[in-house]
């Protein structure tokens, strides 16, 4: 008999080593159903300039793109946000989504739900549950997100996931302000009966760039939590699977962004534009097709923002001849954009970009100063901070 | 010692009776022209002899009970097949894509 082999890719967004078979059609589809939220997290992953209410897609739109993705051979759909269980209709988007074959993930930040939603989303078909916290100490959680109470909520709302036998992920932002709690984070996840803890360095995009200085771990501390997840994914084998996001300020290499660009993911903000990235719409050069115009299989394999940076043909040097080049793509095209002015630029997290010695320095900087109050993220708080 | 509630790490043996999960799904992805386990932000892709394993993971044979059927089918000595069979179970146990 052959060997008995089962490959395992993560289809998480800032994951590499999805298989070439994966590039005719995405693995996982982002739908940020709404920029609605009531936290006010200064790292939030939502563009700067958030979409309103009133240009959001309708329900029937969205049911449209849950039965396009399973056409398309989509396999998982994660709704998030914006705070996802702010759309009234998210029943009825769920229920498609489960009929159309797709496995849904609902990433929350919980304080809107009540238990009777949660059962009849269970009912429908949703298939996870990913919860954040800000902190472990409710004090300083509430501060992060803005929201008082927050921290309690979210505990019943774990509480409930696992009454209702749902799986149940933790994802655990992790900063300068909560650092110091990454080991009660590991023991708060493997209480709850979490299956699976996200311990993610914060990505500097959008509201996170804004906040870089108020963020920023020092060298020394984020290589301690390093060693802290290396210890406990070995100590809880079996009980407790740990992903780790390092924040690419102190890496070596870039990460593989979106897996390479137009690849495995694909993302619908809440007003149907399609992106190869949640944060794509930083680059001004890029045309997005909307859900409401053009299919979304279309859109995938032709649009313009997809083409751009498909594959490899793109690249300048040092990614053009670099062996690393299917590995990480040459990282991040917003990160290049923001800080060469050129998306085309390899990221300034690799080491062998020109900029990166002076990218490092600004870490070292920001994250030995005292830290700056948060622009806490909210509609218009971005402009008046300026 | 730990707590009765303490979560523990399963250990799988040729007694272990296992299945998947309820938000573990096997399926195949017709687009892809494979089979594949649908996981919590995972995708797993199993090759034909571990989809064969996994089918049988029903919560009533025991993994001694399928490696014997696989032994049968692919006239291969039991001993050799359990081996295998245990760790690749092991794995995925330990990922969380089966229980007892």
């Amino acid at each position: 008999m052959s060997d008995t082999t089962v490959q395992e890719t993560k289809t998480g967004e800032f994951n590499a080593s999805i298989d070439e078979a994966c590039a005719r059609a995405p693995v996982g589809l982002l739908a940020e159903l709404t920029h609605r939220c009531p936290l006010q997290c200064p790292y939030c992953s939502n563009p700067v300039d958030l979409e309103r209410v009133n240009t959001e897609l309708s329900t029937e739109d969205w049911k449209s793109v849950m039965r396009q993705a399973g056409e398309l051979g989509i396999l998982q759909i994660h709704l998030s946000g914006g705070e996802p269980t702010a759309r009234r209709d998210l029943e009825e988007i769920v229920e498609e989504a489960a009929k159309a074959g797709l496995y849904t993930n609902l990433i929350t930040a919980g304080v809107l739900l009540k238990r009777e939603r949660l059962e009849k989303l269970c009912d429908l078909g949703l298939d996870h549950v990913q919860l954040s916290i800000q902190d472990v100490k409710p004090e300083n959680a509430d501060r992060i997100a803005a929201y008082k109470g927050g921290a309690a909520k979210k505990h019943e709302v774990a509480k409930w996931v696992k009454e209702l036998d749902m799986p149940l992920t933790i994802n655990a932002p992790l900063h300068r302000q909560n650092i110091d709690s990454l080991p009660d984070i590991i023991d708060y996840a493997v209480k709850v009966g979490a299956g699976r803890l996200e311990v993610a360095h914060i990505q500097y995009y959008a509201w996170a760039l804004k906040n870089r200085a108020s963020l920023m771990p020092t060298r020394e501390a984020f290589m301690k939590t390093a060693e802290i997840v290396n210890a406990a994914k070995e100590r809880l084998k079996g009980i407790l699977v740990i992903d780790f996001v390092v924040p690419d300020y102190y890496a070596k290499y870039p990460k593989p962004c979106m897996g390479g660009w137009g690849r495995g993911i694909i993302n619908v903000t809440p007003s149907g534009k399609v992106l190869p990235c949640h944060a794509a719409e930083s680059l001004p050069h890029l045309q997005f097709d909307n859900v409401r115009d053009r299919p979304l299989a279309d859109i995938w394999l032709n649009g313009q923002a997809f083409q751009m940076y498909r594959g490899t043909d793109w690249m300048k040097e040092p990614c053009k001849s670099c062996p690393r080049k299917e590995i990480d793509f040459g990282g991040c095209r917003c990160q290049a954009m923001a800080l060469t002015g050129d998306a085309a630029n390899t990221d300034p997290a690799c080491s062998l970009s020109p900029m990166h010695e002076e990218w490092a320095k600004v870490a070292h900087a920001e994250s030995h100063t005292e830290t700056p109050e948060f622009i806490y993220r909210r509609m218009g708080s971005a402009a008046s901070a300026e | 010692m730990s707590e009765p509630n303490t979560p523990k790490r399963l250990i799988v043996t040729s007694e272990t009776v296992l299945k998947l999960p309820r938000h573990i799904k096997l399926r195949h992805d017709a687009g892809r022209g494979r089979w594949i386990l649908l996981a919590p932000e995972r995708v797993f892709e199993p090759d034909e002899t571990s989809v064969e394993v996994l089918k049988l993971c029903d919560g009533e044979r025991s993994v001694g009970a399928i490696s014997a059927i696989l032994a049968e089918q692919y006239q291969a000595p039991v001993d050799v097949i359990t081996a295998d069979v245990i760790e690749m179970l092991q794995d995925l146990t330990d990922k969380g894509a089966l229980k007892s």
